[in-house]
């Protein structure tokens, strides 16, 4: 096989790649996008924000004032009532700690290890594409299912809020002013980056999935991680490691909220999930490409 | 090379060949976190490393500057880190603070409540101001903020966690002004820096200590060091804008070293106009609005302004509230009406456990003043004799007992 692709044409090769990467992708994506799992995973989410909404209209559907005065719950929640976007920031900030990475754990834990254990990695490995190729798109593909995952968190907020509550103009947490229009493009970039948010945790748990041949281990095993670094990055006692968890900056996106924007934690936060993507996404690389495929 | 291969055992020959290109994979990802830690680690030295260099200055020429500053116009980012060796104070706070929390007759959007959560951690501010009518101070909370807004006659408090906003009118005194030029009193800033190191006299050390970048700005650093020793306070600096004149930045170390007790300075700052609109504020829709005058005509109502006032009351019936000591090292003597002190063991005044309580807070000592117990942070002391005098200071234990001792 290798001498075939010596041998070929130089000037047909890049593109011949470009092709058979774009061919794996969209294959990586039809599999991940047509499981049950993915799709049940999806739908558990989309049924989140629509509960908070409910929740939310039904205790002050009597006209008292939404939350308890000392702001309790994920934040938010006491604007909810005035205004229907700020469900979809509440929800944001309800799943983003729990629910969004675990479906990501899932999903990236399933990636390789799933295959090993349904024996199809072989017949993935046979196609002349390579196995750095095949573990990129593996990881796209599960960027592709963060972002997907937090647009529909978004999109079945902001569908509820509108239904269930008044939309207008929104104020900033700092209390300033600005148009529905322009809370809409806060929203959608509040979106990205809680997707861009997960990246770092989604290389994690492709990294746990090359080290074991069971899907099941390596999903578990990444929910683990998440539960305990979770865990660790609450300890005030820890407070020196704190700014090197990944989970430390997630909740930054909120600083978009404000006006003027303050962005330094953002800033920091993707900085964080990009070493984490490199390191993790390196160490993916280094095992699965040195890997003995048996099964 | 085909990216396949390489988990192909291709043969004994080639087999360690393989193998070692296998072992050199796994440097990468380690490589890139060394790459990453080292970025961590130096990046910060290095850019701590460049104090800038100024021209000399002497200290009465630095305050000179401070007291002719005229900048009226700033904005910026400010953070404030606390460390009183006080129980953290975020959750108390509600519950201490008068009128905070959802009690009927508070708001929790009222500025004593929420500035009383700076005294302890670390939090991030911005501020802005446009002269002396405009002014912005907003505190970063997680997913919130609280925004306490000056504009003319009217200050808003604006607490976005609970919806609630916070309404005064001032008389244009400007409260939430903090940044403005210090004006009047003495006639130049000449006479006021000679009236200041004049005060400081004996009992402190006014010097320039160097220079320091703060906020990416040059400035001097004036550091006031107490000259007598038995003071909690090692050294306060203030750093000051070599061009400007504003002090950026504000430390407060302890005598006992170890992190500074308050550590408060501008990480961005621009002094440029600020934006319009950040000093404008209508109520949100939907918030809970309320009046400084009605929670004042409300806590009349429910009796804690009385209390208040007699507690006020009270506190002018201390029998003298005398001063020991001068400079840095005063203690304050404060006798509590009609108070023994502690309840001791055995007085049967509180149960064992408040007892026990008492005494874990506190250290017991003796002393020539009689016993008490001495309460500790990590710059105000405080001596509660069992005879029911108290005495406060920014002083060490030793000077508090000796201080205690000699009043006798």
């Amino acid at each position: 096989m290798s001498q075939a692709e010596l041998t070929a044409v130089p000037v047909s090769r890049a593109p011949r790649r470009a092709l058979w990467s774009l061919g794996i992708l969209r294959s990586e994506l039809a599999t991940t996008f047509r499981r049950w799992r993915t799709l049940s995973l999806l739908g558990v989410l989309a049924a989140v924000p629509v509960l908070i909404g409910i929740a939310v209209r039904i205790e002050t559907g009597d006209g008292a004032r939404g939350g308890p005065g000392g702001g309790g719950g994920p934040a938010f929640l006491s604007q909810v009532t005035n205004n229907g976007l700020f469900l979809v920031f509440a929800a944001l900030s309800a799943t983003l700690p729990v629910f969004l990475p675990m479906a990501v754990g899932v999903i990236a834990g399933d990636s390789v290890a799933g295959e090993a254990s349904g024996g199809t990695l072989r017949y993935l490995l046979v196609a002349p594409a390579g196995r750095t190729r095949l573990l990129l798109a593996k990881y796209a593909s599960v960027l592709v299912f963060c972002l997907v995952a937090t647009l529909v968190v978004a999109a079945s907020a902001l569908a509820a809020g509108a239904l269930l509550f008044p939309v207008g103009d929104v104020t900033t947490i700092s209390g300033t002013r600005i148009g529905f229009g322009e809370g809409l493009v806060r929203a959608g970039l509040i979106a990205v980056a809680v997707a861009v948010s997960l990246t770092g945790f989604a290389a994690l748990g492709l990294f746990v999935s090359t080290l074991t041949d069971s899907g099941i281990a390596a999903m578990a095993a990444t929910v683990g991680v998440l539960i305990t670094v979770q865990i660790l990055d609450a300890m005030p006692q820890l407070d020196a490691v704190h700014p090197y968890l990944f989970p430390h900056y997630w909740m930054s996106f909120t600083d978009l909220l404000r006006d003027p924007v303050y962005g330094d934690e953002v800033a920091r936060n993707l900085g964080l999930q990009a070493l984490y993507a490199a390191v993790f996404g390196s160490a993916a690389w280094a095992r699965f490409t040195t890997k003995d495929i048996t099964v | 090379m085909a990216p396949n291969d390489s988990a192909e055992t291709n043969g004994e020959a080639t087999g360690t060949v393989v193998g070692r290109r296998k072992a050199a994979r796994y440097i990468v990802p380690f490589a890139v976190a060394g790459v990453a830690a080292a970025t961590i680690g130096l990046v910060p030295a290095l850019a701590d490393s460049g104090d800038p260099e100024l021209p000399d200055i002497t200290a009465q020429e630095l305050i000179e500057k401070i007291a002719a500053s005229d900048q009226e116009q700033l904005s910026g980012t400010v953070k404030v880190t606390t460390d009183l060796g006080i129980p953290s104070l975020g959750g108390l706070a509600g519950s201490f603070a008068p009128g905070a929390g959802s009690g009927s007759g508070g708001s929790g959007a009222s500025p004593d409540a929420k500035l009383m959560e700076l005294a302890s951690g670390t939090h991030t501010l911005r501020v802005a101001a446009d002269g002396p009518d405009k002014q912005r101070l907003s505190i970063l909370g997680d997913g919130s903020e609280y925004s306490l807004v000056h504009n003319g006659d009217d200050v808003w408090g604006y607490d976005s966690e609970s919806n609630e906003v916070y309404h005064a009118e001032s008389d244009g005194s400007g409260k939430a002004g903090e940044h403005k030029a210090p004006k009047g009193v003495p006639a130049t800033p000449k006479e006021l820096a000679e009236e200041a190191l004049a005060a400081a006299g004996d009992t402190t050390s006014v010097t320039v200590d160097g220079t320091a970048q703060v906020a990416g700005r040059d400035a001097y650093k004036l550091v006031i060091k107490p000259k007598q020793s038995g003071s909690t306070i090692g050294s306060v600096t203030v750093a000051v804008d070599a061009s400007t004149g504003v002090p950026l930045k504000f430390t407060l170390a302890p005598s006992s070293g170890g992190k500074a007790a308050v550590d408060a300075g501008f990480t961005k700052v621009d002094f440029g106009k600020p934006d319009a609109s950040s000093f404008s504020f209508t109520p949100p829709k939907g918030a809970e609005v309320t009046e400084a005058d009605e929670l004042e005509a409300e806590a009349g109502r429910s009796g804690s302004a009385d209390k208040a006032r007699k507690d006020l009351g009270a506190l002018e019936d201390f029998k003298g509230l005398n001063v020991i000591g001068e400079g840095w090292n005063a203690v304050a003597r404060i006798e509590v009406p009609g108070g023994a002190g502690l309840p001791t063991e055995g007085s049967g005044d509180a149960p064992a456990q408040a007892q026990q309580f008492l005494d874990a807070l506190g250290d017991k000592v003796t002393g020539d003043f009689g016993s008490g117990t001495v309460f500790k942070t990590r710059l105000v002391n405080a001596l509660l004799t069992d005879d029911g005098k108290v005495y406060v200071g920014a002083v060490t234990e030793d000077a508090l007992v000796k201080a205690a001792g000699t009043a006798k």
